[in-house]
């Protein structure tokens, strides 16, 4: 097997398993999910131990990776390369809690629910792709501008 | 699947942290689901067919649960289409300007204990619950 055949198939293993933890913890309902975000009402707190679950396990695997100049099998770590906490941050993920509240959706729960053949998850999907592609446009041609000013200050 | 489950979603919470670790030991690949598919906007070769591949498991996951067990879906719709729409658009506008969401901020992103996605968590989890408190008119 190549070194690309085999790492896509590993991608395509970890989404199936993501798949299946999301459906075993609950989380491909988005009334629970949303019921997780009703403390007011009657609130479930199931998806504190979906996190829990998750965070015990990668603790260990992210220590493991952190440690190690390179994966396992080769190449670079993905590392994100922004660690400041900024405006943009805070803004971004506060509209992305109102839409996940709006739904009970965020986005691996919406593609798991692609496969149940409802419309509601392919609206929710469609409408975060087109989130995403009108969001990153923004970005690049504030990127732009702001690089245009930059250079007439130099 | 409705009411506390507390078993049921550890057991899915480990299982996620199996699948986020393998992506992380033996590729480098932080598995955060909104950056997976809005970074395969634009990607070429390796870089896309490993998202697509994910991408790919991760549908085929649902399809396997509408077989085996369809009720993990829920009994009914959450929303409206018009809401799933709006909402729908503002997850990804939200994760797109946040660079990620409850997998890449609150799995991958606690677990290496950045306290960026730490900081991104509480803020989305606290207007998710503004949210939902407010449409579900609890005040």
């Amino acid at each position: 097997m190549s070194n690309g055949t085999k790492k896509n198939a590993l991608a395509a293993i970890c989404g199936l398993l993501f798949a299946l933890g999301l459906g075993l913890g609950g989380m491909t309902n988005p009334l629970k999910v949303q019921a997780f975000l009703d403390v007011l009402g009657k609130w479930d707190p199931s998806l504190m131990f979906v996190m829990g679950g998750g965070i015990v396990v990668g603790f260990w695997a992210f220590r493991a990776a952190k440690r190690r100049d390179h994966p396992f099998w080769g190449g670079d770590f993905g590392w994100p390369r922004s660690t400041h906490i900024d405006a943009q941050l805070l803004a971004g993920a506060a509209i992305f809690g109102v839409g996940w509240g709006l739904t009970g959706y965020c986005p691996g729960p919406a593609l798991v629910a692609l496969g149940a053949g409802r419309i509601g998850p392919v609206v929710a999907v469609s409408s975060m792709v087109l989130g995403m592609l009108a969001t990153q446009a923004v970005i690049r041609r504030r990127g732009r501008t702001t690089s245009v000013a930059a250079a007439r200050v130099t | 699947m409705m009411g506390f489950t507390p078993v049921g979603s550890t057991l899915g919470g480990l299982v996620l942290g199996v699948a986020i670790s393998l992506l992380i030991l033996f590729d480098g690949r932080i598995a955060g689901i909104s950056g997976i598919v809005g970074r395969s906007f634009g990607a070429r070769g390796a870089e896309l067919s490993w998202r697509l591949s994910f991408l790919g498991g991760l549908v085929g996951g649902g399809l396997l649960w509408r077989l085996v067990s369809p009720g993990v879906f829920g009994a009914a719709s959450s929303a409206g289409l018009v809401t799933m729409a709006i909402g729908g658009f503002l997850v990804g506008v939200g994760t797109t300007l946040g660079n990620g969401c409850t997998s890449g901020h609150g799995l991958c992103g606690i677990s290496r204990l950045s306290p960026r996605s730490i900081v991104a968590t509480l803020v989305f989890v606290a207007t998710g619950i503004l949210t939902v408190t407010v449409t579900r008119g609890r005040l």
